[in-house]
């Protein structure tokens, strides 16, 4: 069968600069170049290239870029060059196309339509120098009503447990499996330096991780690899994973080829075997299911951990989270559209779910109606970018937020969307030992660190110019948020006026 | 362009307080209190001055005593029919105004004794003081042109348009013998004269005067109004007294953990207790995270114990206090103090996050045999709160 397929990138050689080194041979798992000192020459297989810009960065000259393969389409704006592709592929293949990371096509981002408030003159700014800039936020359920004794200063209700985060920031699930034991281990010690948490995913806690149980937040999803009552115990909180921003509705696949030995051990599953998580857990087809389970966590870790439900933003997410809190969740993550993966139909990147922002003002909105946003913490997830993403969504109503994309950025990730191929050639997501060795974990760590302190820096600064030096004044606070751009019902769903108003 | 009222926009405002108590209960004319807000004349714009006094009414200190402002003689005829409908009213009244050259327009001002409406209130399964607060919102939101400036006991509040000094005469607050009095001289920076926008701003037996522009407002505004209070005015100091009366009232707490929670010590202050007061700290602080105030501001809350000032936790307004005897006074200036009580003592500044409470010597007698545990009138989220006349409409359930 003749390939229709096009390359999508063309890798361009300056060749005045190249020395013909080798760098970029070596370093490409997708084996796109090949330097052949015998003629002098290099070539390069632009079909292999994802445009990960491993060798761009590599390039001891510069003498690499990488830019879009110069094939134009027909000009016509529905059957475009990206359409015809995909059919091209499909046909040749008969199977579901494969992709990685949130959706990338161009939906709107309300984050980027909301500008953020300042005082002036009526209500001094607040110097984060000067003053305390507090950004410590408490996780868990907590009762409406407490009961002290004011003499003696002492609490009578029993607090239910909570997780203490210095900054509104955690590191959001990615399991070892999808990315490397180096990638899991360097957020693991970024979260212990924050005072932060990160989280297993669903493919079990390593040994060599148990160590920060205290900064870990471990994952039961459907398919409950690695689930035993020592893996329960060893974090700090539970976190039911119901479903995922990028593939709302559908479950996970890791390829039998990333279960090595290490795998294959933290997940208790068969080396080499596909590991499979079902669309649903099945045993929660309904909400009372969902009760069971989240009780059943706590009985297991004798009420000691809050336990957390993790649902896709989806048309009726607000009745969901209800739903949830009232089942008994003490956290609810709710995960946009752009959230990532390391692996998603297309088709249902692409199409299924809704932005972060709409559903996290809508969720936060409907417990207020019902009277329990304050017994519940509600973390956003799926794409937050920067600080001022994270000031918005706390502005919303989340208490705290999830960043992964963010985080292995900060490693060295291109955003290529090839994480399923296990050829990452940053070594994050990739179980291949000459390709994982490339990212240290304690150089990884620092740049986490570095990223979100300086986040942090930036989210005082904010708070600051608004006049606000706790960010429990900043929950939920949408005047310090004004629409631009958007439409009337957009505003209402967003709980915000528009600039100007 | 017609501007907006309160209710309709937010409007930033800064402002004088005065406040005056005898911690005997013996109760003054309102000569004093006048004195000292007049003195901060400056601090104001003319678009707003009022008074609240405790003790005001004793022949009926059983009763509530609602003061009404109304627009139009419709608004009055459609609130009494309201009130006839839920209260057994024993007597109604024009509150007594003189005639005050610079007041223009003022409304008509009522005020009615009465008791809820024993068969109502049984049905409606709500203490007295719930089901009057409940009345009082019906009627701030959806009678127009009525107001209800204070819904108290044995209390009142003095308001309107214009500076303090014309309102205190326009009431003739000097006929009026109360044991704490507060003022307020306002300076609202986007507003147009409206008697029901100016403080203090009261519900049931609190009142509030305020100065300042609180920055966590809306963060506030959406925590209580879980609970059924309604931000109609969205005024920080609505917003404020609702607070204390969802903690205090509904939550049992005392004034001073009402404020102390609103005013929290930092996580850094915390972090250095010794482990029981910080888990007891911690355990307030996350529970009512949503009740911290931000942002610039002091308040004087007056109520039937007595009052409590409070500066915002980086003391970013002014407010001193100062005694003599059995008498407490506190102003926004020093000045405003000195001129009614020359040899006031211990003059001072009310600190940062610090609650100031006075109480009427037999509150404080009566306090000290009290055993220190909250009892709370609700402990189910939304139990025994319904909202009156609004509609919402929900998604499909799961």
């Amino acid at each position: 069968m003749l390939d229709y397929t096009l390359p999508r990138y063309k890798v361009v050689r300056d060749e005045e600069l190249c020395i013909q080194c080798g760098v970029c041979e070596r370093q490409c798992a997708n084996e796109v170049h090949d330097v052949d000192t015998e003629l002098g020459k290099c070539f390069e297989d632009h079909k292999a290239c994802v445009n990960c810009q491993r060798c761009v960065i590599m390039c001891p000259t510069g003498a690499l870029s990488i830019t879009d393969w110069p094939q134009v389409d027909n000009g016509t704006n529905n059957w475009n060059l990206e359409a015809q592709q995909e059919i091209a592929k499909q046909s040749q293949t008969g199977s579901v196309r494969l992709g990685s990371m949130g959706n990338p096509k161009p939906y709107p981002i309300y984050f980027d339509q909301l500008l953020l408030n300042a005082s002036q003159v009526t209500n001094p700014s607040i110097d984060p120098l000067r003053e305390p800039m507090e950004t410590r936020v408490f996780l868990g359920s907590r009762p409406t009503v407490i009961k002290v004794n004011e003499k003696t200063k002492t609490v009578e209700t029993k607090m239910p447990p909570q997780l203490k985060l210095d900054v509104p920031v955690m590191f959001s699930a990615m399991s070892f499996g999808s990315i490397s034991l180096n990638a899991q281990k360097s957020l693991a010690i970024a979260a212990r330096e924050l005072g932060t948490y990160f989280n297993t995913g669903e493919g079990g806690l390593h040994r060599d991780l148990e160590q920060f149980g205290d900064n870990c937040i471990t994952q039961v999803a459907s398919g409950r690899f690695g689930v035993d009552p020592h893996y329960l115990n060893a974090g700090s909180c539970i976190e039911i994973k119901i479903g995922q921003g990028a593939k709302p509705g559908i479950g996970g696949h890791l390829p039998g080829a990333k279960i090595n030995a290490e795998v294959s051990r933290t997940r208790m599953i068969p080396e080499g075997t596909d590991a499979i998580s079902p669309a649903p857990h099945h045993d929660i087809y309904s909400i009372e299911d969902l009760r069971q389970l989240i009780f059943s966590l706590k009985e297991a870790t004798r009420y000691s951990k809050p336990i957390a439900v993790k649902i896709a933003a989806v048309h009726n997410v607000a009745a969901i989270a209800s739903g949830c809190a009232r089942a008994g969740a003490d956290i609810i993550v709710v995960d946009g559209f752009r959230g990532g993966t390391g692996a998603a139909p297309i088709r249902t990147r692409d199409n299924v779910g809704i932005p972060l922002e709409l559903a996290l003002a809508a969720i936060d909105q409907r417990l207020r109606d019902e009277g329990i946003r304050s017994t519940v913490s509600v973390v956003a997830a799926g794409s937050i970018r920067h600080a001022a993403d994270v000031v918005k969504a706390i502005a919303l109503g989340a208490d705290a937020t999830y960043v992964a994309s963010a985080a292995i950025i900060a490693f060295g990730c291109h955003q290529c969307q090839a994480c399923s191929s296990g050829k990452c050639n940053w070594g994050i997501a990739t179980q291949r030992p000459d390709l994982t060795k490339r990212l240290n974990p304690e150089i990884g760590a620092e740049r986490v660190i570095n990223l979100i302190t300086a986040w942090n820096h930036e989210i005082q600064e904010i708070m600051g110019g608004m006049g606000i030096n706790s960010i429990d004044s900043l929950r939920g606070n949408r005047l310090m948020l004004r629409g631009i751009g958007l439409r009337e019902k957009e505003l209402e769903i967003l709980g915000v006026q528009h600039a100007g108003e | 362009m017609t501007l907006l009222r309160e209710g309709d926009v937010r409007i930033p405002a800064g402002c004088a307080i005065s406040g005056i108590m005898d911690r005997s209960g013996a109760r003054h004319d309102g000569t004093d209190v006048l004195k000292s807000i007049s003195l901060m004349h400056d601090r104001g714009n003319g678009l707003g001055g009022g008074f609240a006094a405790y003790g005001i009414y004793p022949d009926y200190k059983d009763l509530f005593a609602f003061h009404m402002l109304y627009e139009t003689k419709d608004a009055r005829l459609m609130a009494e029919a309201y009130l006839d409908e839920w209260f057994l009213i024993e007597k109604q009244e024009k509150i007594p105004t003189d005639y005050v050259r610079t007041i223009q327009n003022p409304p008509h001002i009522w005020r009615y004794f009465m008791v809820p409406h024993p068969i109502k209130l049984a049905e409606s399964e709500l203490d007295e003081a719930e089901y009057t607060m409940q009345r009082v919102f019906y009627i701030n939101s959806h009678i127009d042109g009525a107001f209800v400036a204070s819904s108290g006991k044995n209390m009142g509040a003095f308001k309107g348009v214009g500076y303090p000094e014309e309102i205190g005469e326009f009431y003739r607050i000097q006929d009026y013998k109360a044991w704490l009095w507060t003022a307020h001289n306002r300076f609202p920076t986007n507003t147009p004269g409206w008697w029901g926008g100016a403080h203090p701003f009261t519900l049931l037996n609190w009142s509030i005067v305020h100065n300042g522009e609180i920055s966590s407002y809306d963060a506030n505004r959406r925590y209580v109004e879980q609970f059924g209070y309604n931000c109609d005015l969205q005024t920080d100091t609505e917003v404020i007294t609702y607070l204390f009366d969802l903690l205090i009232r509904r939550h049992g707490l005392s004034a001073e953990t009402a404020a102390h929670i609103m005013t929290a010590p930092s996580w850094e202050d915390i972090d250095r207790m010794e482990p029981g007061l910080a888990a007891y700290e911690s355990a307030l602080r996350t529970v009512y995270s949503s009740a911290l105030i931000n942002g610039p501001f002091s308040v004087i809350l007056g109520s039937e114990e007595g009052l409590l000032a409070l500066n915002d936790r980086l003391k970013l307004r002014a407010l001193m206090v100062a005694e003599k005897g059995d008498m407490v006074y506190l102003a926004s200036e020093q000045a405003a103090i000195e001129i009614i009580c020359p040899d006031a003592e211990n003059m001072r500044s009310v600190e940062g996050g610090v609650p100031f409470v006075v109480q009427l010597n037999e509150v404080a007698e009566r306090k000290r045999e009290e055993a220190g545990v909250n009892t709370p009138v609700v402990e189910v989220p939304g139990a025994g709160i319904t909202e009156v006349g609004a509609t919402r409409t929900y998604q499909r359930g799961v």
